[in-house]
């Protein structure tokens, strides 16, 4: 007979976000700590990994899209007959075939209509889609679709964005932030003021004032949106896709589709990558109707250019930012303005504008600031979620500034970094301490003191040099002539988790059981796995609290509670937290079952802390009491659980104040560049970075984490941006051939130095840490540039051309 | 049109085939071999390699019908294609010869083997028979999404078979039409050193 036991009355023995002292595990192989090697590692390499690109279903159907070609116009008319007679298309829909009044979505503001009414408002918004039986038909069908566009006058900036006669891109805002912005095309307006600037600025000795571009950055991540729709008997729908949070999807999909939620039945598919990007919601809308309507399942999966439109991208952003430092190097005030484009949709505006203006000020204590952080509603691409979101364009901005202070004052751009740099106790300046360790000066010296890469004898190698370690590389533009090298240094701060208030939990199920003579632990929750490897740490943290050597990891769906989102560098934390803390909770019961099967034999039972350790439960001091086997026998516990974080408080929509943050990353950067002078070409030769990670659960996937996200930041340093027409609003390079990101040749070796200060309100004093090293790995690049050459660069990415003076 | 050639050493067939189909469509939708990737059909991130009559090639960039008769090697073929090398001193196929070209100088095997995470328990691999390629991707933590993964594989196998013992530019150069988005490339070199140096210590 199995016992199911539910989490029922368990819920008082884990008090929220209260830290659980570690006594699990370290006799159990497999656990925290170590490396151990991912689970879906073999079905990765060997082809057979299903990604949600790779679905098939019998009598399947190709979904299409058909986008706007124009960023803002009215809709005249839409013509769908032809493509509706082509033979072999099942289905074509346009925004009056909507099932019912839910027509938008969107992760906070419902502003995005699933397809265009009436007008479009960005190139490349969705307008129609076809089913079709071959994925050539549906595409040529779509094309088949006569719009009629009258164009209208495009919103592109600032300027024309808060002109009293600019087009509204949202006519009737009715959303909760339209009541404190200056201008309906304003989504969000933080401002943080504490202290008083104009008093700091008169003791300082000198002030430094710059005004920054950030460039559009895309997720790019490998696998496109994609997925499957399959309609089923009960009028519902099963979906399988890719995506980073499941139930903030299904949440915007049923109403849409008009089906209550668990009709609506989600599985995650093999996520290739997201960064972000996967945040809102791409094809799953339109897979659904159209399966729906159809009655036959249907596979939607972009390519890579219909991918450029298919998703958010990083928010492009101006930013102005003045500073000043008395002669002996102390920071006085600092005041800035960051704008940031979040195009025609709402996205994840409101968050990046809440991080982009808390953490404006980086590491460093400074006590008079004023800051504004505004994101615009525009014509052009909707810009939301990118790995570091608002952190990471106010970290190239303020980490240029700290150099030009530094020099001000004439002191070494480290020193000065470190004389200033935040610690922990600081105040934010949101007023809000930093409440665990904040080694910003010892992430400085530690990426210092790393060994530097040889400097490389060109000229002197004459035609014996290789020129693949060379900028220009194979093309063969230089032996050495016109190259000098520069170094440059940087840190960050990033938040960790869902801030401002948000109720940011998570759901873990966990089994124990025996199967085959063995103990088995089972985890379930509906985490999306886009290759972080938080599936091997949710194995690893069960091994450590149930001390089994078998962990099985349930894939992720909608059949468990929410796991929150795949980002904000938040699910080991959150996820990892849920998981722990369920683990926690089956072991209390297991343990509950042993005294009751067992108890009378040793007085233990009763005295002792008993562990689960190595199949066994053991005593504190090592004795061993009895098998799981023997403990658990036919039964089976079984624990589902919501686990939260500490809670968070709104900013205050006027000064800023408020305990908004749960947790910071902090990570430093050493840049290594050789730059041609002459031709304007880079080549980043090492890239270092040291990074307080609290606890490494898996070293190598930490490492692994650093090294892609320092890759991402070196792609907005000196390749990666989207060209959007400042006159047309139309996207220039939607293809892997135009928006060019990091290759193997482009990459330098990136020594990584893991430092472990534990974070004592979080599981295991573990701190997020994908987000940290994308912050500090771009301005460490530009800095290093600037080292190399001289010039200003107040922009990213740099081109040739701002290096040659033809800019 | 009928499109007939060999996929990791069996004959297959593929009927209805549109003129405009590419390899990579056939293999993934027609075939049932989804493993070559799709990130995007235009030649630029390599997650499509295949060989080609030993040759790699981005498949989305090979029409179906310039196949007919031919022979592909896919990531689901690799490990079976690595171990008929094996047994036939070296080479998978006549053609392909080793060849470590001027100036090359590998990474020592203790050298590499710093790289080689030891699992404490078989959490993974196990049961699987893999290339030493593919288990030293998955030993070196160079797998993270996987999407850049299977053609990542394909590439430097065949950069293996030529040049045994690569020096980290030649690793560098032999892969630079493979993009990875998540592990900025650091662990995929160290996992083409690892599979080199324990090929050259299996010599």
């Amino acid at each position: 007979m199995a016992t199911d036991t539910t989490a029922d009355g368990a819920r008082a023995t884990a008090p929220v976000g209260t830290p659980t002292k570690v006594t699990q595990g370290s006799r159990t192989k497999g656990g925290i700590g170590e490396s151990t090697l991912r689970p879906d590692g073999t079905l990765k390499v060997t082809g057979e990994f299903a990604y949600s690109s790779d679905m098939w279903h019998e009598d399947m159907l190709w979904g299409q899209i058909l986008r706007s070609t124009v960023a803002h116009a009215e809709i005249v008319s839409l013509d769908t007959g032809e493509a509706l007679a082509t033979p072999g298309v099942y289905a074509v829909l346009t925004y009056d075939d909507l099932p019912t009044a839910v027509k938008n979505y969107g992760l906070e503001i419902q502003d995005t209509p699933v397809l265009a009414h009436g007008r479009v408002r960005h190139h490349g918004e969705p307008v129609a889609i076809v089913a079709a039986d071959h994925p050539e038909t549906a595409r040529r069908a779509a094309a088949k679709i006569k719009v009629e566009y009258r164009e209208l006058p495009v919103v592109t900036d600032e300027a024309s964005a808060t002109a009293p006669d600019a087009p509204l891109i949202h006519e009737g805002r009715d959303d909760h932030h339209i009541g404190h912005v200056a201008h309906p095309n304003i989504v969000h307006r933080q401002p943080i003021v504490r202290g008083d600037v104009e008093a700091a600025r008169d003791r300082a000795d000198f002030v430094v004032e710059g005004e920054y571009t950030f460039g559009m950055q895309d997720q790019a991540f490998l696998g496109p949106e994609s997925g499957l729709a399959v309609p089923a008997e009960d009028g519902g729908v099963d979906l399988y896709v890719a995506t980073q949070w499941l139930h903030s999807d299904l949440r915007q999909i049923a109403p849409v589709l008009g089906l209550p939620e668990d009709k609506v039945r989600m599985t995650l598919s093999g996520v290739g990558g997201a960064f972000g990007g996967r945040e809102d919601l791409s094809m799953q809308i339109h897979a659904c109707l159209l399966a729906l309507r159809t009655g036959k399942p249907v596979k939607i999966v972009y390519n890579r250019f219909e991918s450029f439109f298919g998703h958010v991208h990083r928010h492009p952003a101006k930013l102005h930012y003045e500073h000043g430092a008395t002669k002996d190097g102390k920071l006085t005030h600092m005041k800035c303005r960051i704008v940031l484009d979040g195009g025609a949709y709402a996205s994840a505006s409101p968050a990046v504008v809440g991080n982009a203006a808390s953490l404006a000020v980086g590491p460093y204590v400074l006590e008079d600031v004023d800051i504004e952080a505004i994101a615009l509603y525009s014509n052009n691409p909707p810009c939301g979620a990118m790995r570091g979101f608002g952190a990471v364009q106010a970290c190239f901005a303020y980490e240029a500034q700290m150099d030009k202070l530094a020099d001000a004052v004439g002191m070494d751009r480290v020193e000065f970094r470190q004389l200033n740099a935040m610690s922990q106790g600081t105040l934010m300046p949101t007023g809000q301490p930093v409440d665990s360790p904040a080694p910003v000066a010892e992430l400085l010296r530690r990426v210092k003191a790393m060994p530097m890469p040889p400097e490389q004898q060109w000229l002197a190698a004459g035609e014996a040099a290789d020129v693949r370690q060379l900028p220009g590389g194979l093309s063969n533009t230089t032996h050495g002539e016109g190259v000098v090298r520069g170094v440059g240094y940087a840190v960050g701060i990033k938040n960790v988790g869902f801030s401002e208030g948000f109720d940011d939990y998570s759901t873990a199920k966990v089994r124990m059981e025996v199967v085959g003579g063995e103990p088995v632990a089972t985890v379930h929750t509906a985490m999306a796995e886009v290759g972080q490897g938080g599936v091997t740490v949710h194995a690893q943290i069960a091994r450590t609290e149930l001390g089994v050597a078998q962990v099985t990891i349930q894939p992720a769906d909608t059949q468990v509670g929410s796991a929150g989102s795949t980002s904000a560098s938040r699910q080991t934390y959150v996820t990892g937290g849920a998981v722990k803390n369920a683990c926690e909770l089956v072991r209390e019961k297991v343990l509950e079952i042993g005294r009751r099967k067992l108890g009378t034999y040793h007085p233990a039972w009763a005295s002792a802390e008993l562990l689960l350790e190595g199949g066994k439960v053991v005593t504190d001091g090592g004795e061993v009491l009895a098998d799981l086997v023997d403990v658990l026998e036919d039964e089976a516990v079984e624990v589902e659980e919501e686990w939260r974080h500490r809670p968070t408080e709104a900013f205050d929509l006027r000064t800023g104040q408020g305990n908004g943050h749960v947790q910071y990353s902090f990570a430093a950067h050493r840049a290594v560049v050789e730059v041609d002078t002459e031709l304007g070409l880079v080549k980043v030769i090492e890239l270092a970075c040291a990074q307080d990670v609290g606890k490494a659960l898996n070293p190598l996937s930490v490492i692994g984490q650093i090294q892609g996200g320092t890759t991402q930041g070196l792609g907005i340093a000196v390749m990666e941006e989207i060209i959007v027409d400042p006159v047309t609003a139309k996207v220039r390079n939607p293809s892997f051939t135009d928006y060019l990101i990091p290759t193997i040749l482009d990459t330098p070796t990136i020594p990584v130095d893991v430092l472990e200060l534990a974070d004592d309100h979080a599981p295991y004093g573990l701190r997020g840490i994908g987000e940290a090293p994308t912050l500090s790995s771009t301005p460490a690049v530009l800095a290093a540039i600037r080292n190399a050459t001289g010039l200003d660069l107040n922009r990213t990415p740099v081109r040739p051309e701002h290096l040659t003076g033809m800019a | 049109m009928r499109v007939s050639f060999t996929v990791n050493g069996r004959p297959q067939e593929a009927d209805d085939v549109w003129e405009g189909e590419s390899l990579l469509y056939v293999l993934r939708e027609r075939m049932g071999l989804p493993g070559s990737k799709n990130a995007c059909e235009q030649g630029e991130c390599g997650s499509c390699t295949v060989r080609l009559d030993n040759v790699p090639v981005c498949s989305c960039l090979v029409a179906a019908g310039q196949v007919e008769g031919r022979d592909v090697v896919t990531v689901e073929g690799l490990a079976d294609f690595a171990k008929q090398r094996e047994q036939h001193g070296g080479c998978a196929s006549e053609a392909s010869g080793a060849s470590a070209g001027p100036g090359a100088c590998g990474t020592p095997l203790d050298a590499a083997k710093r790289w080689e995470a030891r699992p404490s328990d078989s959490q993974t691999g196990e049961g699987a028979e893999l290339a030493p390629i593919q288990q030293a991707f998955i030993d070196a933590g160079a797998v993270q999404c996987g999407f850049c993964t299977p053609g990542l594989l394909v590439a430097a196998d065949e950069m293996l078979e030529r040049n045994p013992t690569p020096t980290d530019a030649d690793i560098r150069e032999a892969l630079s039409g493979n993009l990875c988005r998540c592990t900025g490339y650091e662990k995929i070199m160290d996992a083409v050193r690892l599979a080199a140096a324990r090929q050259g210590e299996a010599v």
